[in-house]
This record gives C-alpha cells, sequence and structure tokens, in this order.
C-alpha cells in the first residue's frame, strides 16, 4: 500500500458480461483516487487515515490533507482501476468523500 | 481523562464517560444502526450462501445522510470536463461500483456501530453511573469509524458547512430555544471526542 503503483493492464474479473460495456478505451492511462472536502470530518482523522490506510508518513499525510481542505480535493493515490476501486471503497469504508477517474493530465 | 480518550498500553485507549455521556453514545449508535438498516440475513429456509452473492443497489439512497455515507464513486465535484465522460456514462459507472460495493460498506459500518454498543454495554457503571470505557485497538478502530459515520450523519442533518464562521445564524450560536441546539450540541461533543481518540491512536 505504501507506494504509488505503475498503471497495469486492466483485467476484470467479474462474472458478467455485461462488463465488457465498461472496457476502458486506454489502459495506460493511470486512474487516480481523488479525496473531496467536506465541512464534517476533522482534519486530524483525514490525516490519520491517509497514514493508516495507505501507510503514508505523517508530513505526506497532513500534505494531502491541506490540498484537500484548501484546494478542494486531492489525489491520494494511482494506478490501475481495480486498484483505484478497492481505495475508494475503503476511503468510503472509514467516511472520506472520494472518487476514481482516469488521469489525463 | 473524563470526556477525552487517552492511550494504552498495548494500542487500546480508555475515556471516562458519566451516565448521560453513556446513554447519548448508546442512542446515538442504536439510531445510526437504524438507519443503515438491517443485515442481509437469509429468511427461514433461504439459502444463506445466496446472502453472498446478492447484488447491492444501483441508486443513490435518497436519504442525504445516507447518500453522504454511501457516495457516488464516479463523477464527484468538478468531473464532467476533467473525465471527458458524460453525466450518463458515469452514473452508470458508479451503479455498477454500488452494486458490488455498498453491501459490504453497509456491513462494515453496522458492525462498527455494534461494537459501539456492545462495548457501552459492557460496561460496569459505579455508583454515580460513570464508568471508564476501556477499548482494545480494534475497538478503537470501530469507534473512530463509528464516530465520524455519527457526524457525518448529524452534520448532514444539520447542514454543517465550511460557510458557517460563528456569525449570525450561525450553528454554533443558535439560541438555547432553537430546536436543533441539543444535536448542535452532540455534533461538537462527538467531535471532541473523535479528536481525542486520533490523537491517542496517533503513531
Amino acid at each position: 500500500m505504501g507506494q504509488v503503483s505503475v498503471a497495469t493492464p486492466l483485467e476484470i474479473e467479474r462474472p458478467d458480461a455485461a462488463e465488457e460495456a465498461f472496457a476502458v478505451p486506454e489502459p495506460d492511462v493511470p486512474w487516480v483516487t481523488l479525496v473531496h472536502n467536506d465541512p464534517v470530518n476533522l482534519m486530524s482523522y483525514v490525516t490519520y487515515v491517509f497514514q493508516a490506510y495507505f501507510g503514508y508518513p505523517k508530513d505526506k499525510a497532513h500534505r494531502l490533507m491541506m490540498d484537500v481542505h484548501q484546494k478542494g480535493r486531492a489525489v491520494v493515490s494511482s494506478g490501475s482501476r481495480e486498484e483505484m476501486e478497492r481505495d475508494v471503497q475503503a476511503m468510503h469504508g472509514y467516511g472520506l468523500w472520494a472518487t476514481l477517474t482516469q488521469d489525463r493530465n | 481523562m473524563a470526556g477525552h480518550f487517552e492511550a494504552t498500553p498495548g494500542g487500546g485507549a480508555a475515556v471516562a464517560l458519566d451516565e448521560v455521556e453513556i446513554s447519548i453514545l448508546r442512542s446515538l449508535a442504536v439510531q445510526l444502526l437504524e438507519l443503515i438498516g438491517p443485515g442481509d440475513t437469509p429468511a427461514d429456509g433461504e439459502d444463506p450462501l445466496a446472502a453472498l452473492f446478492a447484488e447491492g443497489p444501483s441508486k443513490p439512497p435518497t436519504d442525504p445522510a445516507l447518500a453522504r455515507l454511501f457516495p457516488d464513486a464516479y463523477g464527484g465535484p468538478g468531473s464532467p470536463a476533467e473525465g471527458g465522460k458524460p453525466q450518463e456514462e458515469l452514473r452508470e459507472l458508479s451503479s455498477e461500483f454500488r452494486r458490488f460495493t455498498e453491501n459490504d460498506l453497509r456491513s462494515g459500518k453496522r458492525d462498527d456501530a455494534v461494537t459501539v454498543v456492545r462495548t457501552l454495554d459492557a460496561l460496569s457503571p459505579a455508583g454515580d453511573g460513570g464508568a471508564v470505557l476501556t477499548l482494545t485497538g480494534d475497538e478503537c478502530h470501530s469507534w473512530l469509524r463509528s464516530l465520524n459515520d455519527l457526524r457525518l450523519t448529524i452534520g448532514t442533518r444539520l447542514e454543517v458547512s465550511d460557510e458557517d464562521e460563528g456569525g449570525e445564524g450561525s450553528l454554533y450560536r443558535l439560541p438555547d430555544t432553537d430546536p436543533r441546539k441539543p444535536m448542535v450540541m452532540a455534533y461538537l461533543w462527538l467531535g471532541a471526542l473523535q479528536e481525542t481518540l486520533v490523537e491517542a491512536l496517533m503513531p
């Protein structure tokens, strides 16, 4: 969890043929997990989650939290779409407002 | 440690709670459980394995507090331009994600709230009704997430916003007669409690 992984070819394991419809056209473009600002979550708690879940050192976790707070959002991880869905689900488990998107920057 | 968590050896934390605080916490956790809804326990005669493969909902909850606890995974503020995907496609991706994750998320949040209720029920209050709540490391994490879920729920109900800076009409300066006052007090108190629990757990 500690490091940002490089994009890997997308492999969707779900046994649903309908999944084909959601195939990603550019599998080499990495996906990112964004955490959005919200007025309720404590700054200390958000920092704590970034440390506990991603294993980021305290200063990096704090910097990401400040980006969320001041810029409205921050990219907290990047990798394959599957990995980002896992991260987003984990963030929702902690009550953070997270989404994933394909990074085109 | 009255009113605030302190770290205990072995990675846990403890807090002294009075009778009223115990009762409020328990009541809020039970209300959270009711909001999240029952588990997917199979009815009599149904295949218990079926629940494992049951798909979750595909639409976001209509209740604003639940919608905040279980947000869309695709889209979000400022997304349409950046992802280059039309809203309809983002909605479909979110539905798909929700079908595969929301049941698990609900069950996680339910387990956390159940831990809060169970640890409170295990207390042996002294003569004045107060007690020291001592949590293991795992229980601390459940408490932390559940306190956060409670604050998200109450914060959504109160329409807490970043713009509220304590001025005229602020939630934090309500007259005692305002019906929202007790909820605001609970919201602030839960925030203070959560803050001290984060501090106690910070590596």
